[in-house]
Formats: structure tokens, sequence, C-alpha cells
């Protein structure tokens, strides 16, 4: 079974650019299942479900969508596993960028919005740099100049990416991205992250809702970038 | 890949899937093509199928042969090896840069010095009205500067073999001399365009229809003619309306 983690800002064009690779992996005679997670609702599977695959959707809640996603993994390869597919995306919620949701053994994609600046490569972190493939989405609204200053950027911050240019209303970009797919890894039974989540657990992890600082515990940074462990 | 000698386009599907009538059409260096057709016709899918190289991969079904070969795939991607510029419509700049950051960056993109920023900004000055400046920010030039500094980027940075321009004509800008910037000596130029003068200053047009190529045209002795007297009263409305911008009174011509 292979394994796609599909990862991105939120709007940057993850399901449409999926919705055409699905097609040119299917044109492949691969047998593609899909796994969307969400945060607290989604209408994708719709979308996918027209594709006529096997879709399950993840609903994190109040749980990070991201650490939802990990510890998930197994449980989704085996729904996979018994739908009688071989290739399994993952498409994640991907929120606040500090986690990069990437076991070593899967091809890890993420889809970045060109028009958000050539400056956003730099802001987007793990999540960007330990990615296998870059996609870059919606370059026909920019020059060919700003996406070559776009893709610099990429490959200023993850030097060994490969960089799909994608479309996701035309499709551009999907054959080479199916591509890509059936050439990727399959998963393993000891995978590891390639990027450890960030440091918690401090005392909002644990349901405290008051806003003062003096009510909170565990390990903090303070603004001024210092770090603290309190408690006993 | 050393010299680019012909751009091949094998005809692929329109938008109902039907073959396109032309199958094959090649360019050769110091060509200019238009692609005429109605808005919305496809003549900017044809430009981007150029542009990406399609090997059969883009929804057209189109392939691009250079030198009449499949391409190698990094040629496809990596700016630093890339045959073709491409002027789009699209002129927004969404980049918080200065126009010398963004240039610099551009030219390193490309494999470039970075000295070669001062030219471009010059020769950009040359086709627009309001002079840009390096520490100008992208974000707040007109119409017409980012047109012309797009331009001016090609004709020095991205100087590639294949130029695609797309509606320079909408541009503000003044259109002959940018083609002409563009165009060098022994490139091939594809150019998209509605304008009498372009269209008619290209050697051949390839029809769009339906997103179909469906007719490349050659053009005539006749149709020649039809261009220099139209250049003539397109200079003419040019100048009128560089004396108006710069508030000066109409003189009437006899």
């Amino acid at each position: 079974m292979k394994l796609v983690v599909l990862a991105g800002t939120p709007g940057s064009g993850k399901t449409s650019v999926l919705l055409h690779t699905i097609k040119a992996l299917i044109r492949n005679g691969k047998n593609p299942a899909v796994v969307k997670v969400d945060c607290l609702w989604t209408d994708d599977d719709q979308r996918f479900k027209k594709l006529e695959i096997p879709v399950h959707v993840g609903l994190a809640k109040d749980m990070c969508p991201d650490h939802f996603t990990i510890y998930n993994t197994e449980e989704m390869l085996s729904w996979a596993d018994k739908e009688g597919s071989d290739v399994l995306l993952n498409e994640t919620a991907g929120l606040c960028l500090r986690c990069a949701p990437y076991p070593d053994e899967c091809l890890a994609v993420c889809v970045i919005d060109v028009t958000t600046g050539p400056n956003t490569p730099l802001k987007v972190g793990p999540l960007l740099t330990t990615a296998d493939i870059v996609v870059m989405t919606k370059g026909d609204l920019v020059s060919q100049a700003e996406r070559e200053v776009f893709r610099e950027r990429v490959l200023e911050v993850n030097p060994g990416c490969n960089i799909v240019e994608a479309n996701g209303l035309t499709g551009k970009g999907a054959f080479e991205l199916a591509e890509l797919i059936g050439c990727g890894p399959d998963a393993g039974s000891n995978m590891l992250l390639r990027y450890n989540p960030p440091l918690a657990i401090c005392s909002l992890c644990t349901g405290e809702n008051r806003v003062a600082r003096k009510h909170h515990m565990g390990v903090l940074r303070n603004l001024d970038g210092f770090m603290e462990y309190k408690g006993e | 890949m050393s010299e680019i000698i012909s751009l091949t386009i094998l005809g692929g599907v329109d938008k109902d899937g039907t073959e396109e009538a032309i199958r094959s059409v090649d360019i050769s260096r110091g060509e200019i093509v238009g692609i005429v057709g109605p808005t919305g016709s496809g003549k900017s899918t044809l430009i981007d199928d150029i542009e990406q190289l399609a090997q059969g991969d883009t929804p057209t079904g189109r392939t691009i042969l250079v030198n009449g070969e499949r391409p190698d795939a990094n040629i496809r991607v990596d700016p630093r090896r890339k045959l073709v510029a491409q002027l789009s419509q699209k002129m927004h700049f969404l980049a918080d840069m200065t126009v010398e950051e963004f240039l610099q960056m551009h030219a390193r993109s490309r494999g470039k010095d970075a000295g070669l920023v001062t030219r471009v900004i010059e020769l950009a000055n040359t086709l627009t009205g309001e002079p840009i400046a390096p520490h100008h920010h992208l974000t707040a030039l007109s119409g017409g500067q980012s047109r012309s500094l797009m331009t001016a980027d090609i004709a020095v940075i991205s100087d590639s073999p294949v130029v695609l321009i797309d509606e320079v004509e909408n541009a503000g800008i003044k259109k002959q001399e940018a083609l002409q910037l563009l165009a060098g000596e022994g490139k091939i130029v594809v150019v998209v365009t509605h304008d009498p003068v372009l269209a008619l200053m290209s050697s051949r047009r390839i029809v769009i229809r339906n997103g179909g190529m469906i007719d490349i045209i050659t053009t005539s002795s006749q149709e020649q003619d039809v261009c220099c007297r139209i250049s003539e009263v397109d200079n003419w409305l040019m100048s009128l309306r560089e004396t108006i911008r710069r508030g000066d009174i109409v003189e009437v011509i006899v």
C-alpha cells in the first residue's frame, strides 16, 4: 500500500488538485482511496465520491487535526486495504503549519498557493521543508517571473524537493503528480515522523480557558522567546 | 539543448473532445506567429501548452516538440534551462517586495547576474510614461508600469529562445516597440492578439475556435500592405494620445 500525505494551507487547492490527480491515477491503473481529515465540517467527501472511489472522512473536532491524522494513520491504512485499494491518499486539514504530519515512509506532498506571495515559503515551516513534492497552485493568476521567484523561494527552504506547478481548475500538473505518486514508497509498519510535533503540554491543552498568565502551567514561551517550565 | 531551431505543435482535442482540424504546426527561428480567435476560445490555453511544453498531459492533449523531438523533462521545469519566456495577461503583482529585490531574485532563479537589474529598469522606462524606480513597491505599480517591467524583464533576464506574448495591446504601453524588443533576433515569437497591426505583423496566424486550432492563415502581401497603412493610423492615434496626456492642445491635421 502506497501512502500519500497531502498537506497545505487552507484554500490552497488541495482537494481540487487531488480530484484531478485521482482521475490520472485511475487512468494509470491504480485503485486510490481517500481519507479526508478536517476539523469541524467538510463536504469534500461528496466531491470525491463522484469519482466512484472509497472515501472516508475523519473529523478531528476538539483534537488537533494533525495529531489526529498521525495516530489514526494505521487505521486509515487498514481501511484502505479492506477497500481493495493500493494507494491511500490522506488529505490533512493542515492549519497551524507547525506540525508536519508526514511519516518517513510516505510520499509527502505540500500544496502551496502562489498568490500568497514569495515570502510565504519562508513562513510555512516543516510542512514545506520536509515535503518530497511541493505543488504550486494558482500560478495562472501571476506572471511567469513571479512564479519563478516563488519557485526559487521554495527551493531555498527545501532544496531537494520536486516542484509541480498545478492548476486545480484545468487539471494542469495532475498527470505529473500521478506519475510521482506511482513511484512513491510503500507504507511501513514502524513509521516515524519526519519532524517532531510542538512541545506540549501546557494547561491550554488540558482545557484551561482563562487568559491570565497565572493560570497557565507546563512548558510556556514568553513573548521575548524565553521558555520556561512552570509546575511541579 | 544547444540551439532551438523549431517548435512543433501537435494537435490534440477541442473543448468537446473532438480532434482539432490542424494536426501539426511547425514554427521556425525568427518567425512571429499570431494566435487569433474570439475571447474565451482557448488562445491563452494554447500559449500555456507551449509554455509548459505539453506532452499530451494537459487538458487539450497537445504535444510540443523542440527541434522535432520530445524535450527533456528538466527543460520543462527548471527556470535556469527554460526555453520559454512568457508575457501573460496577468500583471498584478502579489509579491510584497521592491522592484529591485524582485528582479534580483528573478535573475537568481534564472541563473543570471544580478547586475542586469539596472538594465531591466532602464529598458522598462523607455516603454512607460511614469518612470519606475528600484525602490518602488511592486504592488504599487500601475498596469502600464507592470507590463513595461515584465516586458523588459523578458528581454533581459528571461532572454529565452521562445517568447510567448498574450495580448500586449491592452497594457497601455508602446506595443510595436515592445514586440520588437521581445522578438529580438532569431527568436520564435508567438503572440495572442485581437489587434490588427500585431496580427498582420506576424507571418502566419493560427485561428482558434471552441478550444481547437481550426485554421492557419499565411499573411498575404495584400494584408502586409494593409498592415503598413493601419500602422500609420495607429502611430497617429498613439501620438494624439501622448499629446493629450502631456496636457497639450491637439492641432488640426490638414
